[in-house]
């Protein structure tokens, strides 16, 4: 329904850029035929995928298309499975999804048939998950990973548990039970969150990566990250874990990294993108990890949600193969990694894999 | 003489059943027809969807029954906490429902019953998501100290177990049900009431009944079965209430009597609200199927209502 209505708008829309550009032809005398530069874009691209990119992807739209007045970018949050597909069946010339592609279900070669030849994947959204608590008289909270786990497994029940206290040898810990919130709907926060727990205390965590919390592991449900920012302020002694750009005047955990503890900042969060070995199926133009939750690297904090965009290293038109070109380049500037930060609390991809990712991204063509 | 006159003079058709009418009527009692048809065949549409886009759901297993091993142990645990919502939220309203509309309808004075009625119908009027935000930023944080004193001194109660942890139980959630419920039940009695003939009111009364006496003997007998209908209505309210629910309910899908705990059992049409979106493939079908068994259950909960509310017409 969607994709019909927006390539129906799409056809008077190219009449519309063809009339003005033939218009502008005739007045430059022809020197526009091979195609434009970045100030000078127009046109429709309409891409989708991931909802965990929505926040971000509007911040982006909004500053590209700043720059560009005569461009529309669209990106519909359909979900990491629907926007791979869409990719793939050519109806986004880009994507954004969760999971990287693979070749578990044959998506890998279908892109690669779709884009003839290679794909080019990279991380354009890398988001830290806070661990978010509410408790009387404590200001700061450090949690090992496996206390973390016995918190939301629901075998650590009361705040003054040798474990947290352990972790904590300075607070004043209340002897209160713990009221552990997390997500009532499925969420792909809980399914980054129970990856995290599941790689570091297997043994405590032992439901596997998950989107829909277990019933017996017990704890308050709560609707999307705004519900459990929610619960956790009118709750008492209670914790739980959302977007860290959602936090805002909660106490945040750091988390046990080595022997440090790490709060998420963005930096941090960025930072385990350069502790991650590549993916299996990584190439020169897939830039694609296996996040390493385990990471003892000092700075580096470990519950992150990763998101990749999608493009083609060409497109069959010049116009979108600029458009894409531009807004990828946009997203990958430093005004759009500054832009995603502040907008969506993604952090800013670290410089040699913003580089990296901008010399695939320069390549675009048509062709 | 012309009255008469008149019907002879108009043009006239014949409805088929040998009467004559006129041209009027059979146009209206087209309309009006084609209407309960409609209105039937609205009905008939969504089952006929429910059940089609529910049935493949039988076979979902495991990941696809979202980790239970069968739908029915999926949809059990949610047709439980469905009625206890409502159920709970009803013994709230109901008592609540009529003790307002009889001050509306017999005991204010004229002026401050009208402002009385308009407020209780703006009940009505504020959508059920700001209910929701009401329930989980006011009524959960204000309400959780009384489930803490309820814990301490009737904690041996199966009820009130706790442990009280968060004001977002399935007995806050109620709470939040029944004033949504409040004003549609409030607003029929009132004119079920209003309806009581006056001639035994005043009868009641010259026998040297009080007015609670009146009330008991003329006024409820009379409105018996609106009442009734003014309960299924609200109810059916109750039961399908989404959005309040899925917010202000700390849903965990257990079954349990415990009203004051942060596990509780999620209801049918909240639980379609939190999962429909990231759903896909056989998912669906499930969560279809779970809104089959709701709409079963209102009906069979109506027919079961209004049952027992004719047979003790009977007796009484």
């Amino acid at each position: 329904m969607k994709s019909t209505s927006i390539r129906r708008a799409l056809v008077p829309g190219l009449a519309v850029a063809a009339l003005v550009l033939t218009g502008c032809g005739a007045g430059n005398e022809g020197g526009t035929d091979s195609g434009s530069g970045d100030s000078a874009l127009s046109g429709t691209l309409a891409g989708g995928g991931a909802s965990s990119q929505e926040a971000a992807q509007g911040a982006w739209i909004a500053g590209f298309q700043t720059a560009n007045p005569d461009v529309t970018v669209t990106y519909d949050p359909i979900g990491s499975g629907g926007g791979r597909e869409s990719f793939i069946s050519g109806d986004f010339p880009f994507a954004g999804s969760d999971a990287y592609l693979t070749d578990d279900e044959g998506e890998l070669s279908n892109a690669k048939d779709r884009c003839g030849g290679d794909v080019i994947e990279i991380p354009n959204y890398v988001s830290p998950i806070a661990v978010i608590f509410n408790v009387d008289g404590v200001d700061s909270l450090n949690l090992s990973p496996a206390t973390l786990a016995g918190i939301f497994a629901g075998k650590i029940t009361t705040w003054d548990d040798a474990a947290i206290a352990e972790d904590n040898p300075d607070a004043s810990l209340p002897s209160a039970r713990i009221n552990a919130v997390h997500r009532s709907d499925e969420s792909g926060t809980t399914e980054n969150f129970t990856d995290y727990l599941d790689a570091v205390a297997a043994d405590v965590w032992d439901a596997g990566v998950i989107e829909l919390w277990p019933t017996e592991y017990g704890g308050e449900g709560a609707k999307g990250t705004s519900g459990v920012v929610a619960a956790v302020t009118n709750g008492t002694n209670s914790i739980g874990y959302a977007d860290a750009s959602q936090a805002g005047s909660l106490g945040v955990a750091a988390i046990g990294v080595g022997e440090d503890f790490v709060e998420p900042t963005a930096e941090a969060a960025g930072k385990i993108l350069s502790v991650s070995p590549a993916a299996e199926v990584a190439t020169d133009s897939q830039i694609v990890f296996d996040l390493d939750h385990t990471t003892t690297e000092a700075g580096t904090y470990p519950i992150v949600l990763t998101s990749y965009l999608m493009m083609c290293p060409t497109y069959d038109d010049q116009e979108t193969a600029d458009l894409v070109k531009g807004y990828a380049s946009y997203i990958l500037s430093d005004d759009g990694q500054q832009q995603g930060a502040d907008e969506a609390g993604s952090a800013p991809l670290p410089s040699d894999l913003q580089e990296q990712a901008q010399g695939l991204v320069d390549a675009i063509s048509a062709g | 003489m012309s009255t008469t006159d008149a019907p002879a003079a108009r043009p006239t058709v014949d409805d088929g059943f040998g009467q004559v009418t006129g041209r009027g009527d059979s146009v209206f009692r087209g309309l009006a027809t084609a209407s309960g048809y409609i209105i039937m065949l609205a009905l008939a549409g969504v089952a006929i969807f429910l059940v089609l886009e529910g049935w493949p759901a039988i076979q979902a297993t495991g990941e696809q029954a979202y980790g239970k091993d069968n739908i029915v142990l999926f949809v059990w645990p949610l047709v439980f906490g469905t009625l206890l919502a409502a159920v709970l939220s009803l013994l709230m309203a109901v008592p609540l429902a009529i003790g307002g509309a009889l001050v509306i309808s017999h005991y204010a004075p004229r002026p401050l019953a009208k402002t009385l009625g308009y407020l209780v119908d703006l009940l009505a009027a504020v959508p059920s998501v700001v209910y929701g935000l009401w329930g989980i930023g006011f009524l959960a944080p204000a309400i959780l100290p009384s489930y803490q004193w309820l814990q301490d001194k009737l904690g041996w109660l199966p009820f009130f177990e706790g442990p009280a942890l968060s004001g977002r139980t399935i007995l806050t959630a109620s709470i939040v049900l029944a004033i949504m419920v409040l004003p549609i039940v409030t607003a029929i009695c009132r004119e079920v009431f209003a309806q009581t003939p006056t001639m035994h009111q005043e009868a009641a009364l010259a026998l040297g009944a009080t007015r609670w006496e009146m009330i008991r003997m003329t006024v409820f007998p009379y409105s018996r079965s609106g009442v009734v209908s003014a309960v299924m209505l609200g109810l059916g309210r109750a039961l399908g209430e989404t959005m309040a629910v899925a917010m202000v309910l700390s849903a965990t899908g257990i079954v349990t009597f415990n009203l004051i705990s942060t596990q509780n059992p999620s209801t049918i049409a909240a639980n379609i609200a939190l999962n429909f979106g990231n759903a896909s493939g056989l998912k669906i079908n499930v969560l279809i199927f779970s809104g089959l068994v709701l709409f079963v259950a209102t009906f069979a909960v109506n027919f079961l209502g209004r049952w027992i509310a004719r047979r003790g017409q009977v007796k009484g």
